[in-house]
C-alpha cells in the first residue's frame, strides 16, 4: 500500500508545486497591488503545502530522497501533477479561471480527506484546507467580477474557461493507485467530489454569466507523467540551480 | 490668508515639531513641508514596488523549496510596503493613481539600487543583506518622523526589514561557507552591490540640498553621510565574519574615530544611474507600466461589477 500512497501523495504534492510556482511568475508583474499580494499569498500557501506533502512522500518512498531532490530534481515524465496546474498564466483572466477550477475540487478533496484511514493525510489535509478555503473564495470572486463585469472581462474570461475546460476531466482521474487506496479508505470515492465539483461551478459560473463550452472533448495524462510541452519549460526554470550546481546546499 | 496669521500658524507648527508633536492629516502644515513628505513618501512606496522586481526574478528559479518560500514572503512584504505608503501619501492630499502615473512617465524617482540587474542567486543574499540592511538604516529614524501616518508606517515597515536583512544575510554566509564554486557567487554578489548600497544614502551632506531643511522638520533625524557611515561599521565586521572581503581597497579602520574609512564613492556613476542610465532604469519602469497596462481591464471590470451590484442593491 505505501507504493501507492506514495504515488497518490506525489500527486497531490506535484500539483501544490506547480500551481505555486505558476503563480509565483506574476509576482511584481500583478493587475493591481493587492492583487499581487494575494496572488503571491497564495503561490506561498501552495509552496508551503506542496513542501509537506513532498516530505511525507519522501519518507513513504523510504529511499532517501528529499522533499527538495522530489522537487528539482526528476526528469519530465515523473512529474504527477494534473494537466490544468501546468498550463501558462495567460493573462489575469486565465489564471483565475485555472486557479478557480482547482480550488473547487481542491477544497473538495481535502474535506474528504479529513477522514482518511491515513492520520497524517487527514492532518494535512485539515491544515490545507482552510487555506484552500480562502483561495476559493479569492478565484470563485474574481471569477464572478471579471464574467459579470464588461464585455470586454466576460469574452477574455468566456476564452480561458474554454481554453481550460477540456483539462477538468483529468481532475477525477482515477487508476489502479486509487482504486487501491480506496480500498482501505484512504482516498474517497471521486464520482463523490465529482457531483459536488460539478454543482459548485456551474453555481459560480452562473452567477459570472459564464457558459460551459459546446466542445467536451477532454485531455489526461499528467496523473501517469504525459505533459503537456509547457511543463519542460516550467522545469527547465525551476530546477535551473539545482541543475547547474549539483550537490550543494543553499 | 493675512501674512501676520501665517507666520504665526507656522510658529505653532514649528513649536509642535520642537516639541515632538507629530503632525497628522488633519493639522494645517506648510505646502513645503506637504510637498517635502508627498516627494519622499512617494519615492519610497517607489521604491518598495520597484523593488520587487529584482528580486522577483529569481522567485521562479530558487534552489531550493524552503528558499522559494522565504523569498516569496520577501517579496510579498514590500508590496504591501508600497501598499501602507501609498495610503500615507493620500492622507496628505496625494492621488494614487497620478502619483504611480509619475513613476510610470520617469517623473518620479525610486532607489537607484533597483537599477541594477539581479545576475545570480548570490545576489538575493547580497540584497537582503546590504540593501535591507542599508534601508533599515533610513527608516529606523523615520520611526521618529514629524507626521504621523509616516511614522507609524515605518513602524510596521521597519519589524520586517529586519527579518528581510536576516534572510539575505543568511543566504550569504551559507554561500560563503559553501564550495568554492558558491563562495565565489558570494564575492561576486558582495562586488557588484557594495558601492550601489553605499550610493543609497544618498550625495555627500555638502551636495545634499533638502537635508537642512528636513531636519528642521523632523523629517530627518540624520545626515546622509552619518547614516552612510553608520552602515559601513556594522556591514564590514559582518564580512569579515563571514570571510568576504569589502571590494574597497582603501578601506582602514581608524583606531582614534573608532570608525571604518571608505574610498571615494563613484559620483559620476551615481548620478548617471538617477538621471536613468543603469543598467535597469528602462526595464524596470517598462515593466511596472506593463503591469499596470495589462491590468487596465482587470479593474474595469472590477469597477463596473461594483457599480452593477450596487444598483442591483438599490432596485431590490
Ligand atoms: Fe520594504
Ligand atoms: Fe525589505
Amino acid at each position: 500500500m505505501s507504493k501507492a500512497l506514495f504515488e497518490y501523495v506525489l500527486r497531490l504534492g506535484d500539483d501544490s508545486l506547480i500551481l505555486g510556482q505558476r503563480l509565483s511568475e506574476w509576482c511584481g508583474h500583478g493587475p493591481i497591488l493587492e492583487e499581487d499580494i494575494a496572488t503571491t499569498n497564495i503561490a506561498l500557501d501552495l509552496i508551503g503545502q506542496a513542501t509537506t506533502l513532498l516530505e511525507y512522500a519522501a519518507h513513504l518512498e523510504g529511499k532517501k530522497r528529499s522533499a527538495d531532490e522530489l522537487a528539482f530534481l526528476r526528469i519530465d515524465r515523473e512529474y504527477k501533477n494534473l494537466l490544468l496546474v501546468e498550463q501558462e498564466n495567460g493573462d489575469f483572466g486565465k489564471t483565475i479561471m485555472r486557479q478557480f477550477l482547482f480550488d473547487a475540487y481542491r477544497k473538495l478533496l481535502f474535506e474528504k480527506l479529513l477522514s482518511s484511514s491515513d492520520e497524517h493525510l487527514a492532518a494535512i489535509a485539515e491544515k490545507s484546507l482552510k487555506e484552500t478555503k480562502y483561495h476559493l473564495k479569492h478565484s470563485s470572486e474574481w471569477v464572478i467580477r471579471l464574467g459579470d463585469g464588461t464585455e470586454e472581462s466576460h469574452e477574455r474570461v468566456q476564452d480561458s474557461l474554454n481554453e481550460l475546460w477540456r483539462y477538468t476531466g483529468e481532475l477525477f482521474f482515477e487508476d489502479e493507485v486509487d482504486t487501491e487506496l480506496k480500498g482501505s479508505g484512504v482516498i474517497p470515492d471521486v464520482s463523490d467530489i465529482q457531483d459536488k465539483w460539478n454543482e459548485l461551478v456551474m453555481n459560480v459560473l452562473a452567477e459570472a454569466t459564464l457558459t460551459i463550452p459546446n466542445d467536451n472533448w477532454q485531455f489526461d495524462g499528467g496523473r501517469v507523467g504525459k505533459h503537456s510541452e509547457h511543463l519542460g519549460y516550467l522545469l527547465s526554470v525551476m530546477q535551473y540551480m539545482q541543475r547547474a550546481y549539483p550537490n550543494m546546499e543553499w | 490668508m493675512k501674512e501676520i496669521d501665517l507666520a504665526e500658524l507656522e510658529r505653532d507648527f514649528q513649536a509642535k515639531i520642537d516639541a515632538d508633536i507629530k503632525i497628522e492629516p488633519k493639522d494645517w502644515m506648510p505646502d513645503e513641508y506637504r510637498k517635502t513628505l508627498i516627494r519622499q513618501i512617494s519615492q519610497h512606496a517607489h521604491s518598495e514596488v520597484v523593488g520587487m522586481l529584482p528580486e522577483g526574478n529569481w522567485i521562479t528559479r530558487a534552489p531550493s523549496l524552503r528558499r522559494k518560500a522565504v523569498l516569496l514572503a520577501k517579496v510579498q512584504d514590500e508590496a504591501g510596503h508600497g501598499l501602507y505608503l501609498y495610503s500615507a501619501t493620500e492622507t496628505l492630499g496625494a492621488d494614487r493613481e497620478q502619483t504611480i502615473d509619475d513613476l510610470h512617465s520617469g517623473k518620479a524617482k525610486y532607489s537607484s539600487i533597483f537599477n541594477y540587474p539581479t545576475l545570480t542567486w548570490a545576489d538575493m543574499g547580497a540584497i537582503g543583506w546590504l540593501v535591507d540592511g542599508a534601508a533599515i538604516m533610513n527608516q529606523v529614524p523615520l520611526c521618529r518622523c514629524s507626521y504621523g501616518p509616516y511614522a507609524r508606517a515605518m513602524v510596521r515597515v521597519c519589524k520586517e526589514e529586519s527579518f528581510h536583512q536576516r534572510q539575505g544575510f543568511e543566504i550569504m554566509s551559507k554561500l560563503a561557507n559553501g564550495t568554492p564554486q558558491q563562495k565565489e557567487m558570494a564575492q561576486d554578489a558582495l562586488n557588484r552591490f557594495w558601492w550601489p548600497a553605499l550610493m543609497m544614502f544618498g550625495p555627500n551632506d555638502a551636495e545634499s540640498k533638502h537635508t537642512a531643511q528636513s531636519m528642521k522638520w523632523k523629517i530627518k533625524r540624520h545626515t546622509n553621510d552619518e547614516l552612510r557611515q553608520q552602515f559601513i561599521d556594522i556591514s564590514v565586521p559582518q564580512a569579515k565574519l563571514i570571510g568576504l572581503s569589502i571590494p574597497d581597497p582603501d578601506l582602514k579602520f581608524n583606531e582614534k574615530t573608532g570608525h571604518y574609512e571608505s574610498g571615494e564613492i563613484n559620483w559620476d556613476e551615481f548620478w548617471q544611474v538617477v538621471e536613468g542610465n543603469g543598467p535597469c532604469n528602462k526595464d524596470r519602469v517598462d515593466t511596472r507600466r506593463r503591469a499596470k497596462e495589462n491590468g487596465q481591464w482587470v479593474r474595469e471590470a472590477a469597477n463596473a461589477y461594483a457599480e452593477k451590484r450596487r444598483i442591483r442593491k438599490k432596485a431590490s
